[in-house]
């Protein structure tokens, strides 16, 4: 859809009761009813027959309907990884009602249902519609769901807030005509802070927000980046995007691939294929060519449109506070479980006397993700009461309430202790990615969740963890790579050998500005070897560090020869 | 319709698998044309015999019964037909995770 066109004429967007959240106007949740009542349709047809499996399988993937091992799965759209808190309590509404009591928020800052039922569908989309939700382009070969850091609007170190933008890149590509039909699906991150923490190297288009030299926002446009089969970094292909060729440069990119991407292989068809296979210096000209021959005026982002947008992601109505809460300190003194809470899950924010609190969804035996319905309940109403409604899902795995006051944060602490949300482990080995893997997933070969809880488990003493260090353990139960674990510190892939599963270890993988691929260490170690590898791994680590080095920096001193001796030496 | 069993040999024990079409569940070929939840319940046949079973299966196929259906391969224990993959194993017993099976 036009966004400049689709802006023309609509009546204006509801008075905004909150901040941070983008709200829908009457012409979005007209169209979303229309959608749900046509997937309803459609799924009565399928049910009596009139539509054959091959006919409806790709009309409910448009609506985020998969069937996987053992039920339907629900992927849910959180744009940009951005809920309010009411939007929170309907998920938490749906996970009760139509599910088993829990929901599994993925590393698109997605949420996904596990047990939903074909016949109740349409009620489950009907019900995400209700709170200007849907599942529209989690699946399928479209843009899929921008995502962004999980601080923006909040972090000390943010430059531009990318929530304009990537609800601007939400609107472009929603039912775009052209774009729904791609070789491949489209992944786009944009992160607007000095440290990037929305793997932008690792996406299809990756964009880095900055300010120009009067002040000014545009764009480094990263692009070719990806996990899966063949995974590979971005290339920069532009240092500076004026702001009003936002959308036409992202057209020209889309154009490009979508009339030369691959559409015979799904395994060529990525963008980041193309652009391996043509080079980055003949990619760029072909998309600086048809950047040219777009019609400018047609896709020039409007400034009026911008701050319409911009609007929405106003900063709510902080108090006026000194840098540091004066309780805060005397709290920490006192309390050391909630001195470790503090220092690892929590953010600096760039309002004085607030900051961004991290709710861990990786309790120790807990499946990494996940939260029941109680839980995504308890944490709407903290939000409520101590950050301006808003809560963000993290490409990690994890909520974070955005704008919490200092002073407020020992009581959040106590609040969250008791349902099992205050895990101080945000960046420990035991804050594991894991996709769902072979207890959920058709396309799995082995598990990831056991293998987080057994690693989790292995490492709990807080202490330890603490030793060890700030260290990222990404787990993919297949090739496809939804647990990242090619940039993982420590990367666990899943592989089938003779219906056994086995597990490949990569070491010095990196998500952020030093964006790195994990190095293969050797042959795949037997489900029930590879907690002990882990352990080896780290044990290593331990063994050769340099004062309190990280691991990464470890690595990186050493190379993989130090931990692939202490892996096979011994076989 | 799959055939996931690449090689049938002659003695090879097989059920047929499927998803429900209303709920998705896992549903196991039993006797009588009836699809269970139960694996233990699965009608086990021998060999190239699964063709019959794969027949029935795309009859309750075109009836919106169930959707991609399958042979799996399983071992006829004392207690009723158990798959040999670990994929199949979760699918028969449910998420390792909640069910706490040894998979």
């Amino acid at each position: 859809m036009d966004i400049v066109e689709s802006f023309a004429g609509r009546p204006e967007a509801e008075t905004q009761t909150r901040a941070g959240i983008y709200h829908y106007d009457a012409y979005d949740r007209e169209f979303l009813r229309d959608r749900v009542e046509e997937f309803r349709d459609q799924t009565a047809r399928r049910i009596a027959g009139a539509l054959t499996e091959d006919e409806f399988k790709p009309l409910r993937l448009m609506n985020g309907l998969y069937l996987q091992l053992h039920a339907y799965m629900l992927r849910c759209a959180v744009p940009y990884g951005v809920l309010s808190s009411d939007q929170l309590r309907k998920l938490a509404h749906i996970a009760r009602v139509y599910d088993r009591g829990f929901g599994h928020f993925t590393t698109r800052q997605n949420l996904q249902f596990n047990w939903i039922k074909l016949e109740e569908a349409p009620d489950a989309l009907a019900a995400l519609a209700e709170a200007d939700l849907h599942a529209i382009q989690t699946s399928g070969n479209c843009v899929r769901n921008v995502t962004t850091d999980e601080y923006a609007g909040a972090a000390a170190d943010e430059i531009v807030d990318p929530r304009v933008y990537a609800e601007i890149l939400r609107q472009w590509s929603t039912l775009h005509p052209e774009f729904s039909f791609l070789p491949r699906k489209f992944k786009i991150a944009i992160t607007g802070a000095a440290v990037d923490r929305a793997a932008i190297q690792l996406h299809d288009i990756g964009l880095v927000a900055r300010l120009g030299p009067s002040g000014e926002p545009g764009f480094e446009v990263w692009v070719g980046g990806g996990l899966g089969r063949v995974p590979i970094l971005a290339y920069k292909i532009r240092d500076w995007l004026p702001e009003p060729e936002f959308l036409g440069y992202m057209e020209a990119i889309l154009r490009v691939y979508n009339a030369l991407g691959g559409r015979t292989n799904i395994h060529k068809a990525r963008v980041k294929i193309l652009v391996r296979d043509v080079g980055h210096a003949r990619f760029t000209e072909m998309v600086e060519q048809e950047f040219e021959l777009i019609p400018k005026a047609k896709f020039r982002l409007d400034p009026a449109v911008v701050e319409a947008i911009r609007a929405h992601f106003a900063p709510p109505h902080f108090a006026t506070l000194p840098h540091a809460a004066a309780t805060l300190a005397g709290q920490v003194a006192r309390h050391a479980d909630f001195a470790d809470w503090v220092r690892q899950n929590t953010h600096p924010h760039k309002q004085p006397g607030y900051i961004s609190a991290v709710v861990s969804l990786k309790p120790i035996g807990g499946v990494p993700g996940d939260a029941t319905a109680d839980q995504m309940d308890a944490v709407a109403d903290l939000a409520d009461r101590y950050s301006f409604d808003e809560v963000r899902v993290s490409h990690v795995q994890n909520l974070v309430l955005p704008h919490v006051r200092q002073d407020d944060l020992f009581d959040l602490w106590r609040a969250l202790a008791p349902l099992g949300l205050a895990t101080p482990n945000i960046g420990t080995i035991s804050d594991i990615i894991a996709c769902p893997g072979l207890d959920y997933c058709s396309l799995a070969n082995a598990r990831a969740i056991p293998v987080a809880q057994a690693i989790a488990e292995r490492f709990r003493s807080l202490e330890r963890q603490y030793d060890i260090g700030t260290i990222f353990v990404n787990i993919s139960g297949c090739i496809n790579a939804c647990g990242h674990h090619h940039i993982g510190h420590i990367g666990l892939l899943g592989v089938d050998k003779k219906g056994e599963e086995f597990y490949q270890i990569t070491l010095g993988g990196s998500a952020t500005n030093d964006a790195a691929l994990g190095e293969i260490v050797g042959p795949a170690v037997p489900y029930d070897d590879v907690v002990d590898a882990v352990e080896t791994v780290i044990q290593t680590y331990l063994s050769v560090r340099d004062g309190r080095e990280k691991f990464i920096d470890t690595y990186r001193r050493v190379g993989v020869d130090p931990f692939k001796e202490a892996l096979y030496a011994a076989a | 319709m799959q055939a996931k069993v690449k090689a049938v040999g002659a003695s090879q024990a097989l059920v047929v698998t499927a998803s429900r079409l209303r709920d998705g569940r896992v549903v196991w070929l039993a006797d009588g044309g009836a699809w269970t939840e139960q694996p233990r319940s699965a009608r086990v046949f021998v060999g190239t015999a699964i063709d019959a079973g794969l027949a029935e299966a795309t009859g309750a196929e075109q009836a919106q019964l169930i959707v991609d259906a399958y042979a799996v391969a399983v071992t006829p224990d004392a207690d009723g037909p158990w798959p040999l993959s670990v994929r199949e194993r979760i699918r028969a017993g449910g998420p390792s995770i909640l069910a706490g099976i040894a998979a």
